[in-house]
């Protein structure tokens, strides 16, 4: 098998990995936190945030990734003009404000995306919790937030690990669907590589997919352990 | 805690009331402002203009762009699972084979597909296709990728199904000297794919969502987000369009799901006390044939 592409300066395999990395990296981050949030207001007293929540995630959780990531770009930048990035000057200014502006728009869009799992998962793990736990909590005083923040969700969270490597492994693969609007990533280069190369096809197809397995197994073996490790035994 | 959430908070006297009627408003501006941003924006654009809603509501729009589109998105997607069933339950037995070899080869085959992104299974598939057939099949490269990839996760829910029956199951096949063959063809699997049948109509809303894919890159098949994109183009009225798609969507896959919990909710009625009786009856009712029939009589034990 011809693996001559992989020197290539035109088929930058490894910075396009990157990208997809950079992505993963900043929107499980995002997606963290919103999710928590949002099962945070999924559960809490004030039924306007629960309806919300309720709501945004049953919305958002139905509506196909690739149309999420290509509304980013064509509705909330074309139309609701939403700049992420500051242009710079001259031509070098313009392209480098359309790299990060999409770059920016595609992790924006992950996180709306993979906050609703993240947020189900957890919703998941607080069920996991016995209700004497808030209720002893409840009767010393402590009220709804301290409930949540200082008894439930550290325990909620322990549960969870798991389930939330398999978001993450998720949101990795996902990633590649920036192609709609971003360019440095892997499968837009698999395309430009496949149609450039296409007798090597083959060959394109196992570096990759050995980019992702190397990517993704790590994480859930990774985080399997740790889940293990952290579980609350009851 | 599954029962009750309201355990988190106590029932909110005067002062808690006060609190969460000033959050509720709180969130209420903050819910408004951002929506009047939204607003405010479209309407600078002029995107409120009639003109630009009315394609929704002409025939022409869906007969020429969004019919043709909605149809190849079901269109792909039925095939997918259709195929995809079969492939996913050879893998999942295979995978719970008493040879070790095969075992092996079937988890290696699911791992390797379910660890890799659909959009670069696709992208292959569709190189594949080329380069086997000399044309290209946007519709097989979309088919090829989502089986792939769906045929490996069904083989998990497979496997899982035949491993969450009880062990006496196999033990009774056993005693009464079924074959191996047997025993998973008359008696395991049926069991298992009533149990699984509410996690594979959930897979069908990531299938249906995962066909929005094949209209990126080469594949460029027709499906409903891309169709949809050809008539905001032509029509000039893209943001509605896609507004538009994402309600259909979200309808679609929101009726997916309620038919997963309900069967999910008759399936485990189904196996309880007096009612059992009367789902044998009306097995054919109950969506099944005799392999409905089988998991009632035996399905106390069972657990879904």
């Amino acid at each position: 098998m011809d693996f001559s592409f992989l020197s290539n300066p035109d088929y930058p395999i490894l910075k396009a990995f990157w990208g997809n990395i950079q992505l993963t990296f900043w929107s499980a981050i995002g997606a963290l936190i919103l999710g928590t949030v949002l099962a945070g207001m999924r559960v809490s007293p004030v039924p306007l945030m629960r309806g919300f929540s309720t709501v945004y995630v049953n919305i958002v959780r139905n509506t196909p990734l690739t149309l999420i990531i290509i509304m980013m770009s064509q509705v909330l930048y074309t139309q609701l003009g939403l700049k992420l990035a500051s242009r710079g000057a001259g031509a070098q200014g313009a392209i480098d404000f359309l790299y990060n502006q999409n770059f920016r728009l595609a992790v924006l869009g992950f996180i709306l995306y993979t906050s609703t799992f993240v947020s189900e998962a957890i919703r998941s793990g607080i069920n996991t919790v016995p209700a004497g736990q808030a209720e002893a909590a409840r009767a010393i005083g402590m009220k709804f937030t301290q409930v949540l923040g200082i008894v439930v969700l550290p325990q909620a969270f322990r549960a969870v690990i798991a389930p939330l490597a398999s978001v993450l492994i998720a949101l990795i693969k996902n990633t590649t669907v920036a192609a709609a609007i971003f360019s440095a990533e892997i499968a837009g280069l698999m395309a430009t590589m496949m149609e450039n190369e296409a007798d090597k096809f083959v060959a394109i197809f196992i570096i990759i997919a050995a980019g992702f397995i190397i990517l993704t197994l790590p994480v859930g073996i990774l985080l399997g352990r740790v889940a293990q490790k952290v579980a609350v035994k009851r | 805690m599954s029962s009750n959430l309201a355990v988190l908070y106590d029932i909110p006297g005067p002062k808690a009331r006060r609190r969460n009627l000033i959050l509720t408003i709180v969130f209420l501006i903050l819910l408004a402002a951002g929506l009047w941003w939204v607003y405010a924006k479209l309407d600078a654009k002029g995107q409120f203009d009639w003109k630009l809603w009315k394609p929704i509501f002409q025939a022409n729009t869906w007969t020429t762009y969004l019919l043709p589109g909605l149809w190849n998105t079901i269109k792909a997607a039925l095939i997918s699972v259709v195929i995809a069933l079969p492939i996913g339950a050879l893998l999942g037995v295979a995978r719970l084979s008493d040879h070790r070899w095969v075992r092996w080869v079937a988890s290696v085959i699911v791992e390797f597909f379910r660890a890799i992104p659909v959009i670069i299974l696709m992208v292959f598939a569709y190189t594949l296709w080329f380069t086997v057939f000399g044309s290209s099949s946007p519709l097989a490269s979309v088919v090829i990728g989502l089986v792939l990839y769906n045929g490996s996760v069904l083989a998990e829910v497979f496997r899982a199904g035949i491993q969450s029956l009880p062990k006496g199951q196999t033990e009774a096949s056993m005693a009464i000297g079924l074959s191996k063959s047997q025993m998973m063809g008359q008696i395991l699997l049926p069991q298992a794919l009533t149990a699984m049948l509410p996690a594979v109509v959930s897979q069908l809303v990531v299938i249906l969502k995962d066909t929005a894919l094949g209209g990126l890159l080469l594949m460029g098949y027709n499906e409903l987000r891309r169709a949809a994109n050809t008539a905001g183009t032509n029509l000039k009225d893209q943001l509605q369009m896609y507004v538009l798609i994402a309600v259909v969507y979200i309808v679609l896959n929101l009726l997916l799901t309620s038919t997963a919990s309900l069967l999910e909710k008759r399936l485990r009625r189904g196996k309880r006390g007096p009612r059992e009786l009367a789902v044998m009856m009306t097995g054919a009712e109950a969506g099944g044939g005799p392999s409905m029939v089988v998991t009632d009589e035996q399905g106390n034990q069972t657990i879904a």
